[in-house]
């Protein structure tokens, strides 16, 4: 239902306006052959119109870009300043010189071309790279927020400001309750592209970012469904609107939005479908990505659904499948171009707002409606956070705390959407249209600029308050972390996550019906997590070990860039540095706020002793390992994070902690009975559980050999395989929700299978010089994923000699 | 899924645990509840392979050390009531609680944190943590780049610094005035069992 308005733009600027049509097309040839034919034939001639439209969109998107690269120029200025402020400063200016050469508002953010062309890359690449397990063990809180939230948020700011104007204060108006009321819900949403531009220079723990990300995202279908309502009751006349008409209001929402989240499960589904045919047509992989989810929303867009919902929940549920299926380097294109696209949208977005501002013809003042809207949305999103918080806390298992509501509350921003929307207005039928463009624009930019520049000081300002401001000891350093990784396996084992029961059966479903249909057959076989990091884990290893031999004992690493940057709080760092601030865990203590101190140590250094002294201090704080909640991955529009880092760390502690429960394990291995008491049940155990009717051969014929072997291996398989499945989530991780089911395969991994060839070369790795021939015989053994079968084989007591039957390499 | 009356009377001695622990019976039962789905075997008792299959235990450097504080005196299973009282001493510090006299300390209070930390350290139970025993646990926390030599030295220094009557290793008493000014109530505590 939403009308294409298009601004005054005396030059052609909408991106969708049709290729000349005919007629003008040969008038301006005409025009060219009657400019230039007296002079017989041109040999070079100056055709700005031929190419003006394209022409124009390439600068503006060049000049975007390169104001991206003089900001990063300065540190300092992009660390007080966000970026998304910058931009809108720059595009004033740039309005102001089209102002002065023009004198008409040439450039503007059209409804068009925001919602065809650049807020569909940027929502596609937040549900492309949603962080799936939080995003849905959180999603009750979520909608919560999305839908009640901007409910009340555009309900009460609508009444407010119309009980105000009835007072008289903001003087004659031409609008009515319905106005504002449309005012309200266009004004109420949280926007998505301004929330990850701040939240990206503050890093907050992934609870509350998920939250006020999905907020944002979700709450789109509320927005969608009010304004249209809203609109059509303006348009009807607030006389004619009858309850009926509210009722429908009411069950629309429930239409639009369902139905735009099953368009993007649809199309995700087609998606997934389609990457599995695709192993011959590598280069145009990434293609279908694109093409697909846009459809999903324009689509969605045409059958007057959420469109934001569709692409969304297209991104969020493609993801594992399509990580899956197409090969690494499609994957690797994939997520670069996605980054590109959402990155250049918002930069286009945000310089363009700054843009849209400068056209004095929309401009109209009405200081009590302006400051009154800026404060009604902020009192009301306060209030509405805090009262919803204290509701959702009873149910919640990690409680949010004051610090997180103030977080989001403040976080709340309005943006380009906002502006969007107000723009599509009819000024015929809202009368007030300028007033309300002009009161959008300032609402945009407080949030935007003054609230995103001060919520850095703010959440520094709050957690410093609360830590203590001294040299810490070394003695809190390291107790301080080993508290932190005690909670971590204390939470753990106290098992903090809900909801199993509906986990574990959308596994089994997922794993009988859906992977079957979706999943290339070779991905669902090479599936088997344990073998992905057993492959990388071999490679790198071989690189790592040669490495390490020439880095032990040197201490270079002192001097190295990266402890000069720990000494700095840098916020706007992108890689999950140890100097990272995340707001919620700072307040319980997180080593990371003693970084602020770490400068008076520095200006300390007087004697050798201070220089020991900073020494450790540094070795500690660069290579103290990080507790779970520190490793999250983050979220970033501007940066693709594989956490090599935090997979490194895994990956250590990994085979530090399975080679010391191998060892002990063989010290007991006296215990055989006990063992195979409990293989016994362990296998009656995985019966039930075993669903998927493909694999269970398989099983079976594994459980056969597990019990031919050492019993106890097969609990460090298992064990090994959780681990895997549960630590390895996330962006990285190709799994749609962790597997938790699949982990009881007892299909062991060629490293613990077999003692006789496996093992001891693993040892082997660390302590005798690598000879060709061990490397030659382990990797092919450990890289194939063709068929299970070989690895049974392989696994297989020692008489079968596996290592004859070598298959050719892997796609994993 | 909330605790009802009897639910709670289907966890085996849940008033004791309670009166013990000082958890809630909404909380118990949720424990409980846990307890079965690690108990693999289904056998009422927890063994050291069931912790083990905790994923994320075996990506924590100390998550072998708590699987090992949690079989006390090398017992090899536990039952329920030990798997609630280890996880008591992680209960959320109830400030100005009413102590009555002759109560012995709460599980849960920062003495009982900071004992059940000192006691991941050592390993020996001698009461104090020696040198060789914090190099192994600073060993197991760092990265493999730090040398031993490096890991020595901040041993060392560790070690001057909390050690206070000079015999080179740290007593829980010393272990505990090195830690005064850090938050344990906060720090050890369970965020989501309050």
């Amino acid at each position: 239902m939403r009308e294409w308005v298009l601004w005054r733009t005396p030059v052609l600027f909408t991106a969708l306006h049709p290729v000349l049509p005919g007629k003008a097309s040969a008038t301006l040839s005409r025009e060219y052959l009657g400019l230039k034919i007296p002079d017989g034939l041109q040999i070079v001639s100056f055709k700005w119109h031929h190419v003006e439209a394209p022409y124009i969109i390439a600068v503006w998107i060049l000049v975007a870009s390169l104001a991206k690269i003089v900001f990063h120029m300065s540190h300092k200025v992009t660390n007080v300043v966000p970026e998304s402020a910058l931009l809108i400063f720059l595009g004033l200016l740039l309005g102001g010189v089209v102002w002065g050469a023009d004198h008409s508002a040439s450039f503007t953010l059209t409804p068009t071309i925001f919602f065809f062309y650049l807020l569909p890359p940027i929502v596609l690449d937040a549900g492309y790279f949603m962080p799936n397990r939080l995003f849905f063990g959180n999603l009750g809180t979520i909608l919560m927020y999305a839908v009640i939230g901007t409910v009340w948020n555009a309900a009460l700011t609508g009444l407010s400001l119309y009980g105000v104007f009835l007072t008289g204060i903001m003087g004659p108006l031409q609008a009515g309750l319905l106005d504002f009321l449309l005012f309200g819900s266009l004004i109420a949403a949280v926007d998505p592209v301004a929330v990850l531009a701040v939240f990206e220079e503050v890093h907050v723990n992934d609870v509350l970012f998920i939250i006020v990300f999905g907020e944002s995202l979700l709450n789109d279908a509320v927005t969608v469904v009010l304004y249209n309502v809203f609109d059509s009751f303006v348009a009807i006349g607030g006389e004619n609107v009858t309850g009926v008409d509210c009722v429908k209001g009411i069950v629309s929402f429930f239409v639009v939005s369902i139905g735009g989240t099953l368009i993007g499960i649809i199309f995700a589904l087609l998606l997934s479908f389609v990457t599995r045919f695709t192993k011959h047509v590598r280069i145009i992989e990434p293609g279908f990505v694109f093409i697909i989810s846009y459809l999903s929303y324009l689509t969605s867009e045409m059958l007057s659904l959420s469109a934001i919902l569709a692409i969304t929940f297209a991104g969020v549920c493609c993801q594992k499948y399509v990580n899956a299926n197409i090969n690494e380097q499609s994957v690797t294109t994939v997520r670069y171009t996605m980054k590109m696209l959402a990155s250049g949208s918002e930069t286009i977005v945000f310089m363009f707002l700054g843009i849209s501002a400068v056209d004095p013809n929309i401009w109209t003042w009405n200081t009590a409606f302006i400051l009154l809207t800026l404060v009604f949305i902020s009192v009301y999103r306060v209030i509405g956070v805090v009262i919803q918080t204290w509701l959702l806390n009873r149910y919640r298992m990690v409680q949010l705390e004051i610090i997180d509501q103030v977080v989001m509350s403040y976080g709340g921003l309005r943006g380009a959407v906002a502006f969007a929307l107000v723009a599509l207005l009819d000024p015929e039928k809202v009368k007030e249209r300028n007033l309300f463009v002009s009161t959008t624009i300032i609402v945009v930019y407080f949030t935007v600029i003054f609230q995103g520049l001060t919520i850095k000081p703010l959440v520094s300002w709050l957690k410093v308050k609360r830590s203590e401001h001294r040299d810490p000891l070394l003695n809190e350093k390291l107790h301080g972390r080993a508290f932190d990784h005690i909670l971590s396996a204390i939470e753990d084992i106290s098992g903090q996550i809900g909801h199993n029961y509906m986990r574990d059966k959308w596994a089994k479903f997922e794993r009988r019906f859906l992977s079957k249909l979706l999943m290339r057959r070779s991905a669902q076989k090479s599936r088997d997590q344990i073998l992905n990091v057993f492959h990388e884990l071999n490679i790198k290893d071989a690189i790592s070990y040669v490495a390490e031999g020439e880095r032990r004992g040197s201490l270079a690493f002192i001097r190295s860039a990266s402890t000069d940057q720990l000494v700095n709080v840098d916020f706007s760092t992108q890689r999950p540095s140890i100097v990272d601030a995340s707001v919620s865990a700072l307040l319980r203590g997180n080593p990371s706020s003693v970084c602020l101190d770490m400068q008076a140590i520095e200006e300390k250094r007087k004697s050798v002793r201070d220089k020991e002294d900073t020494l450790s201090h540094h070795v500690l704080q660069q290579y103290l390992y990080k507790p779970r909640h520190q490793t999250r991955h983050k979220y970033s529009r501007h940066a693709i994070t594989p956490n090599t880092e935090d997979n490194k760390q895994e990956k250590e502690i990994f085979r530090r902690t399975m080679k010391k429960r191998l060892e002990s394990f063989k010290s007991t291995k006296l215990g055989v009975n006990y063992s195979k008491k409990s293989i016994k049940n362990y296998k009656k155990d995985c019966m039930p559980r075993k669903v998927n009717p493909e694999y269970s051969d398989i099983e079976e014929a594994h459980e056969h050999e597990v019990a031919h072997q050492d019993i106890g291996i097969s609990f460090i398989a298992s064990a090994t395989r959780q681990a895997l499945a549960e630590t390895y989530n996330g962006i990285d991780n190709p799994t749609f929700i962790s597997d938790e089911n699949v982990m009881v395969r007892p299909a062991i991994p060629p490293w613990l299978s077999n003692e006789d060839t496996v093992v001891p070369s693993q040892r082997a790795r660390v302590q005798i010089p690598w000879s060709p021939n061990n490397f030659r015989r382990l990797t092919p053994l450990r890289l194939s994923t063709r068929s299970v079968d070989s690895f049974q084989m392989a696994d297989g007591p020692v008489p079968e000699h596996p290592r004859m039957t070598l298959p050719e390499g892997t796609h994993l | 899924m909330g605790a009802t009356g009897s639910a709670v009377s289907r966890v085996p001695g849940a008033d004791e645990i309670q009166k013990e622990t000082g958890f809630s019976s909404a909380h118990i039962y949720r424990l409980y509840d846990r307890f079965q789905v690690l108990d693999k075997d289904d056998n009422g008792v927890l063994s050291r392979r069931d912790l083990q299959s905790i994923g994320e235990l075996a990506v924590n450097p100390l998550g072998d050390r708590i699987i090992d504080a949690f079989f006390p005196n090398g017992v090899e299973t536990i039952d329920f009531r030990s798997f609630v009282r280890i996880l008591a001493h992680f209960r959320p510090t109830e400030e100005n609680r009413q102590r009555e006299p002759n109560a012995s300390e709460p599980l849960n209070s920062r003495n009982s944190k900071l004992k059940f930390a000192f006691q991941l350290y050592d390993q020996d139970k001698d009461g104090k943590i020696s040198r060789a025993e914090l190099l192994q646990v600073l060993r197991m926390m760092v990265g493999v780049e730090v040398t031993d030599e490096q890991l020595e030295s901040i041993a060392d220094r560790t070690i001057q610094e909390a050690d206070l009557d000079g015999d080179g290793t740290i007593s829980f008493e010393e272990f505990k005035k090195s830690l005064e000014k850090v938050n344990i109530e906060q720090k050890m505590s369970i965020r989501f069992l309050r």
